[in-house]
């Protein structure tokens, strides 16, 4: 992992817009910049552009105006074969989870690092400690389609997270767990935190803001984004 | 290739049913068309070596009541002229047992036959690598010797080669087409994949997978559903090949020389199912390159 120095941007949008095709722009003029190590709540009532702007930032979807840069390279002058290493320093977690059902817990949650070309025998090794630190470490081999929801998600946040990423970016991670889970998720987080991950958590969870209220937050409303905190 | 790990449920795709069947039937007939080409090019090279160094004098039988010694001495004077000509290595009059042996499997061996007024053959060797003016000789024989003409097998031959190679030319192209064919199949089967696996794709690609990553699962399993078709086409085409020899010899009769394969149509077969599967597995990277390079 190649952490950057706290305090220096790890993503910064410029004027960014985003529309689908030729509908109305989802996303106006976002303006913001992240500091590498920082921790953000993402907020926002329900159809705000959350998903768009989280989309926007693990390279799902470029932007329609505007300038997003990303570790200091400007995606949009940056060649398509460079992109998948910077994705590699992302780790995402899913709103719908989008694990692969076909393959189980441990084949999910190793995924980020067979594309990486990890060998076998230290996926083996890590991969069913991070499990295991979730609770999971029963479930190694269980498919998807056995496991309930806050399963799926703790699978989800552990594949996110096996790459200890630059930036993680959760969409809604405690939408489907129980406060004790949610909490054991946030100090996970927490912990990546003060190992130097960049974390954007996306969510709607007004107590779970209030009660790690020390962590700035990205308020986005009708499109555009205005700093909280 | 067949051990590495693939995050991609692509065994279970119905375009992994009907690939393998159309691969071994598209081998089946580039099979047929390959060693078509083969046997023509060996029955013609066989063909060619055996006359090409050679020339028939034909001489017409003469009338009256010496007919046979009047013949007899028309045969002796082509031979004698034959003889004197610069590049000629033998010259062998056919006499006549031996000209009705070569007419009996068409006009049988009854005393009529035996009575009737045959021409009568020479076979003249020539030097193959001799440059020897036939039209001048053939003028001179007509002149010198009464009712004899001279029989160039080149330019029959030459007719021949052109048909052979026409026909190795077809083959060619029948093989090409089989080959499109295959490819625009592939194309068609890894875009269905493709869809019917988006959202796995899309993770993989979001999580930092290289197009090459994605591209290689679908190629591999292109590569051995080719390989599986392809051995099977070939092991239906090995019995019919085998078939049509068996009635080919049937018909050789002593007309047509041999028909056989040389070594290098038995290698080209054997390679027909490596190409297939390669083809596919080529076709399958290329095609999902294409399409990821749409994605952000």
């Amino acid at each position: 992992m190649r952490h950057r120095p706290r305090g220096e941007n790890i993503i910064r949008f410029d004027s960014v817009g985003l529309r689908y095709g030729l509908g109305p722009e989802v996303l106006r003029d976002v303006t913001f910049a992240l500091p590498s190590g920082s921790f953000h709540f993402l907020t926002g009532p329900s159809g705000a552009g959350k998903s768009s702007l989280l989309r926007l930032m693990y390279l799902g979807l470029r932007p329609t105006r505007g300038r997003v840069v990303l570790f200091d390279r400007d995606i949009a002058t940056t060649r398509r074969y460079e992109l998948p290493a910077l994705r590699r320093r992302i780790g995402v977690v899913f709103q719908e989870f989008r694990l692969l059902d076909h393959l189980t817990a441990l084949d999910n949650v190793a995924l980020p690092l067979r594309v990486r070309g990890v060998r076998e025998s230290e996926i083996r090794k890590h991969v069913p400690e991070l499990l295991s630190w979730v609770g999971l470490a029963d479930q190694l081999g269980a498919k998807p389609s056995t496991l309930s929801g806050g399963q799926k998600q703790r699978v989800a946040i552990a594949r996110a997270v096996i790459g200890r990423p630059d930036l993680l970016l959760a969409d809604e991670p405690t939408g489907n767990v129980d406060d004790h889970i949610a909490m054991r998720l946030m100090y996970l987080f927490e912990e990546l935190n003060k190992l130097g991950t960049t974390i954007v958590v996306a969510t709607h969870n007004e107590s779970l803001v209030s009660r790690f209220s020390h962590n700035p937050r990205l308020h986005l409303e009708h499109g555009q984004v205005t700093r909280v905190n | 290739m067949f051990g590495r790990h693939s995050d991609l449920p692509l065994a279970g795709d119905a375009t992994s049913r009907f690939l393998p069947w159309l691969v071994a039937l598209m081998v089946f007939l580039a099979a047929m068309a390959v060693s078509g080409a083969f046997a023509v090019d060996e029955v013609m090279s066989r063909w060619d070596h055996d006359v090409s160094g050679t020339v028939t004098v034909q001489v017409l039988p003469a009338g009256g009541d010496r007919a046979e010694a009047a013949t007899e001495d028309r045969v002796r004077q082509a031979v004698d002229l034959m003889r004197l000509v610069p590049g000629v290595l033998a010259v062998r009059a056919m006499d006549k047992a031996r000209t009705l042996a070569l007419l009996e499997p068409w006009l049988g061996g009854t005393d009529v036959v035996r009575d009737l007024p045959l021409p009568r053959l020479i076979d003249v060797t020539i030097d193959p690598d001799a440059r020897i003016d036939l039209a001048e000789i053939a003028d001179r024989l007509s002149r010198t010797v009464p009712g004899a003409s001279l029989d160039d097998h080149r330019v029959w031959l030459s007719r021949l080669v052109n048909l052979s190679r026409t026909m190795e030319w077809l083959a060619i192209v029948v093989v090409g087409l089989i080959g499109l064919v295959t490819s625009a199949t592939v194309v068609y089967a890894t875009r269905t994949g493709m869809a019917v696996h988006h959202d796995i794709i899309e993770v993989l690609h979001l999580i930092g997978a290289h197009d090459d990553y994605i591209a290689r699962q679908f190629a591999d399993r292109a590569f051995v559903l080719g390989l599986g078709g392809g051995l099977f086409g070939l092991a239906m085409a090995v019995p019919a090949l085998s078939a049509l020899g068996w009635a080919a010899r049937r018909l050789e009769g002593g007309f047509l020389p041999s028909i056989g394969m040389p070594i290098a149509g038995y290698v080209v077969l054997g390679l027909l199912p490596v190409l297939a599967a390669g083809l596919a597995m080529l076709t399958a990277r290329l095609t999902v390159h294409g399409a990821l390079a749409r994605m952000p």
